[in-house]
C-alpha cells in the first residue's frame, strides 16, 4: 500500500528559535496583535510504501528520528495525510 | 612526522585553508574525498568549514552519512586526534561524534568578523598547547553558530571539562559563550571559529597557530 506522509519537526521546548522569535516581532507592524509564542518549523510530506498504516507510520517515524529532525534540539511529528 | 587528512565533502570551501595552514606549520597533509571508506595513512584528521551537502535539511545532516564519516568515527573511537572547524563541528554534532548542536545565530545574522576567544580548558588536543584564560583573536564565519545543548548535557560538559573555548563578547548567543567543546577524552574538538584563517599577524592575527601547533602535536605541552 501507498500511505502519504506528513512530518512536523519543531523545536524542542525550552530551546531558543530565534526565527519564531523575530516573526513575533515583526507582527504588530503589520498590525496583528495578541500574537504570542510564534515557534517555526519545518514540515515535509512523502509517500511511503508500507504493508499497512501502523508500519508505514513507524517507517516515518524512524527515519525522521534519523535523518529529518536533530534530536538534541527538534522533535519529529508523524501523521497520514488525511 | 605527523600526516593531516582534510575531509572534502561536497560543499566544502575551506579545505585548501586547512592545507595552507598545515604548509605553514611544515606539516603533511592531504585531502581526502567524502566518498573514501578509509583515511590511509593520517594521524590526524581535519573536517574544514563550508557548506557540505548545501547545508540542505541542517548544516551537517547529510555530511555525517557521508561514506568517509564510518571511518572517521572509528578513527575517532581508537582516540584519532580529529578537529571539526565550522560546518566540520557542525558535522561532528550531527554525527554524534561531539554533544549539543548547532543553531541558527541569535539575531538571525550571518556573521562574519573578528572575535576574542578565551581558552576554557587545555584538555583536549586542540588547546593543549595554549594556557587557559589566554584570550585568541580568531575570525568567524558563520549563519549557524549559536552552541545549544539540554541542562544535563551542559553539567556533563562541565563536570568532563570539555568546554575549552568561550568567545570573550558572545557574538551568536551560545549557550555559557560556548566557541569550542571537546570530546570526553579530548581528541575529537569542534569549534566554529576559524584557527585556519589566523595563521599570519599580516593578515590580522597569528594565533590560531597556537591551537593549531597543539594539534599536530607540535605544541610545548605536546613535545
Amino acid at each position: 500500500m501507498n500511505y502519504s506522509v506528513i512530518v512536523e519537526v519543531t523545536l524542542r521546548p525550552g530551546i531558543a528559535d530565534p526565527e519564531g522569535a523575530t516573526i513575533e516581532r515583526a507582527l504588530p507592524a503589520l498590525g496583528f496583535s495578541g500574537v504570542r509564542a510564534v515557534r517555526a518549523g519545518k514540515l515535509f510530506r512523502f509517500d511511503i510504501e508500507a504493508l499497512d498504516a501502523e508500519s508505514a507510520l513507524a517507517s516515518a517515524q524512524s527515519l525522521s528520528d534519523r535523518l529529518l529532525s536533530n534530536p538534541v534540539i527538534e522533535d519529529a511529528a508523524v501523521r497520514l495525510e488525511e | 612526522m605527523t600526516r593531516v587528512g582534510v575531509i572534502v565533502f561536497p560543499g566544502s570551501n575551506c579545505e585548501y585553508d586547512a592545507l595552507g595552514a598545515m604548509a605553514q606549520l611544515g606539516v603533511e597533509s592531504e585531502l581526502i574525498f567524502h566518498s573514501a571508506t578509509t583515511l590511509g595513512d593520517v594521524d590526524a584528521v581535519i573536517l574544514p568549514g563550508g557548506f557540505a551537502h548545501g547545508d540542505y535539511l541542517r548544516p551537517g545532516a547529510l555530511a555525517r552519512f557521508s561514506p568517509v564519516m564510518a571511518a572517521v568515527s572509528a578513527f575517532a573511537a581508537e582516540g584519532g586526534a580529529v578537529l571539526g572547524i565550522c560546518n566540520g563541528f557542525q558535522i561532528l554534532t550531527e554525527a554524534g561524534l561531539l554533544p549539543g548542536a548547532l543553531q541558527k545565530n541569535r539575531g538571525l545574522t550571518f556573521l562574519c568578523q573578528s572575535t576574542t576567544l578565551v581558552v576554557a580548558s587545555t584538555h583536549s588536543v586542540l588547546t593543549r598547547a595554549a594556557r587557559v584564560g589566554q584570550e585568541l583573536v580568531i575570525p568567524i564565519n558563520h549563519f549557524s553558530g549559536a552552541y545549544t545543548c539540554d541542562d544535563a548535557t551542559y553539567d556533563s560538559l562541565v563536570a568532563h571539562d570539555q568546554i575549552v573555548l568561550r568567545y570573550k563578547d558572545n557574538p551568536n548567543g551560545s549557550r555559557d559563550d560556548i566557541a569550542g567543546v571537546a570530546s570526553e577524552a579530548g581528541n575529537v574538538v569542534g569549534l566554529m571559529p576559524h584557527p585556519e584563517r589566523a595563521m599570519s599577524t599580516l593578515l590580522g592575527s597569528a594565533d590560531g597557530r597556537v591551537l593549531l601547533e597543539g594539534f599536530v602535536g607540535l605544541g610545548a605541552s605536546a613535545r
